[in-house]
């Protein structure tokens, strides 16, 4: 049995701009609860082209009283609150399925980079949908990042500077000039961007070349984080 | 500022050289005659001049003077080139169309002449995008011969008093017939569509008035298709004059304020609709 009681309208407001969220990204997904943590999974499979996603919330700060037992043969699952009463239709996912939903590893990446303020890349994105389909997303070690697309037509690159990069992240033998480049199709990437609805405290992106790249939003204690894989 | 960081030596490879502190004032003014796809691009020392055609019976065209733009370098004495307008109006809004306080994006415009594509760069809060719209052959644009010494009518009106009637204008309506007298009713925009006749009469002593030289009287019927983009220029500007010729060719001059109050303008010309029988 899942029992949750939601604590008060602050907590209530930014739960739901954190589903407002993922309901940009998704109409189902699959909620996956531990004793400390709640993870709203989408889980493309992303070697397949599909787009993969995780948030993770630290459920002490969403939810008063929070008890967990083990699996039960009654699939029943419904959440009462006193503020809120919600029963929402879930199906439970057998126990010998679970592994597919561990959380998934950090991908060894080639670069790490502080995201440039999300309303421009909106801006630059939404314009060159109109452009292209696909989009190169590239950056390197030295905070510079670029957004370029190319057709017979035309072709239109955005450059970011001084966007700095985490700690933490890849190794100093990189030459910090090298670009890590991944080709996305541009909906995916817009899809993102449109979805956001608080300010992240914090916006990184960890690109492996020419395979993935994985966008991370930090607000407070919840994490969002994306994968969007490279078109093959 | 990043754009005029180009060093001399990579100037002096392009014929044409066109800086603006704010793109605005050149992207409002091209929307204003986007009703096709492509353009064509002349510059000469006055400035450049943006035409659209339509069947061969509507033309549109945007002058924007050189003294509009913060330089303007020309090497030789015409440039001319076609190009994707919907691709360039979307280079030129990259950074979001808004006219947010304070936000403003720079451009500067490079072309090295025939066979290159058109060079972009754009600047808006230390982030600079870079565009390189490929260039066609360019379609002569038609000489209408429109000449100012052989107009039969003439009007100017404040746009306001139009904004309403073209707004409104029945679009089950094939034709716009404009009728222009130096008598009653002076001044009327009709439509005939699916719903009846609707008339906007333009009195001579109207306030909206600003000229009235109407020396015979003159019916003509312009297709509606046609004519109604000219609703975009109409919707920017302050003024406009409609004028015919003793063929009845219709010729719209809007006269538009930039975001800095100066002044551009753009023109229609379009040809009657012949098919039509006079009632």
């Amino acid at each position: 049995t899942y029992l949750v009681h939601i604590l008060d309208d602050i907590f209530c407001l930014q739960f739901s701009g954190v589903m407002t969220t993922i309901s940009k990204l998704t109409k189902t997904c699959v909620l996956r609860l531990t004793p400390d943590h709640l993870f709203f999974i989408l889980p493309g499979k992303v070697t397949n082209g599909g787009v993969g996603m995780w948030c993770q919330l630290l459920q002490a700060n969403f939810f008063q009283e929070y008890q967990m037992e083990g699996v039960t043969s009654e699939p029943t699952l419904s959440s009462v609150g006193r503020v809120v009463t919600h029963d929402v239709p879930v199906d439970v996912i057998p126990r010998r399925l679970w592994q597919e939903f561990q959380e998934s590893g950090v991908p060894d990446f080639d670069v790490s980079v502080y995201l440039p303020p999300l309303k421009t890349m909106k801006s630059v994105v939404d314009r060159m949908k109109n452009l292209s389909n696909f989009l190169v997303m590239e950056a390197n070690l030295n905070g510079d990042m670029n957004l370029k697309i190319q057709t017979d037509l035309v072709s239109v690159t955005t450059h970011f500077k001084d966007l700095g990069n985490p700690d933490g992240g890849p190794t100093q033998s990189r030459d910090p000039e090298v670009m890590a480049e991944v080709t996305v199709d541009i909906r995916k990437l817009l899809q993102f961007l449109m979805g956001q609805q608080v300010n992240p405290s914090k916006a990184l992106c960890n690109i492996v070349h020419q395979n993935v790249v994985h966008l991370v939003l930090l607000h407070e204690d919840v994490s969002l984080q994306y994968f969007i894989p490279a078109v093959s | 500022m990043p754009l005029s960081t180009q060093s001399q030596s990579q100037d002096e490879q392009y014929v044409l050289v066109a800086n603006l502190d704010n793109a605005r004032n050149l992207s409002n003014i091209l929307k204003a005659i986007t009703c096709k796809d492509h353009a064509v691009f002349t510059a000469t020392a006055n400035g450049l001049k943006v035409t659209v055609e339509d069947c061969k019976c509507m033309q549109a065209n945007a002058f924007i003077q050189a003294d509009i733009f913060q330089e303007y370098t020309l090497k030789e004495d015409m440039v001319i080139f076609q190009i994707n307008l919907t691709v360039l109006l979307d280079c030129l809004n990259i950074f979001g169309g808004s006219t947010a306080a304070g936000a403003s994006t720079a451009l500067r415009m490079c072309y090295m002449g025939y066979g290159h594509p058109l060079l972009l760069f754009l600047e808006e809060g230390g982030v600079v995008t870079v565009c390189k719209i490929n260039t066609q052959e360019p379609e002569e644009p038609i000489d209408f011969e429109f000449s100012s010494c052989n107009v039969t009518n003439k009007v100017i009106l404040q746009s306001e008093s139009l904004k309403e009637a073209f707004s409104e204008l029945d679009m089950t309506s094939e034709v716009l017939q404009i009728t222009m007298s130096p008598s009653q009713p002076y001044f009327r925009l009709s439509t005939f569509g699916n719903s009846g006749n609707a008339h906007y009469d333009y009195s001579k002593d109207s306030d909206m008035m600003e000229l009235f030289q109407c020396n015979k009287t003159q019916t003509n019927r312009y297709k509606m298709s046609l004519l109604k983009p000219s609703t975009k220029a109409l919707a920017i500007s302050c003024k406009v004059s409609v004028r015919t010729d003793s063929r009845g060719l219709l010729s719209l001059q809007y006269l538009v304020r930039n975001d800095n109050g100066q002044i551009c303008f753009v023109e229609y010309f379009c040809c009657p609709d012949e098919e039509v029988e006079e009632e």
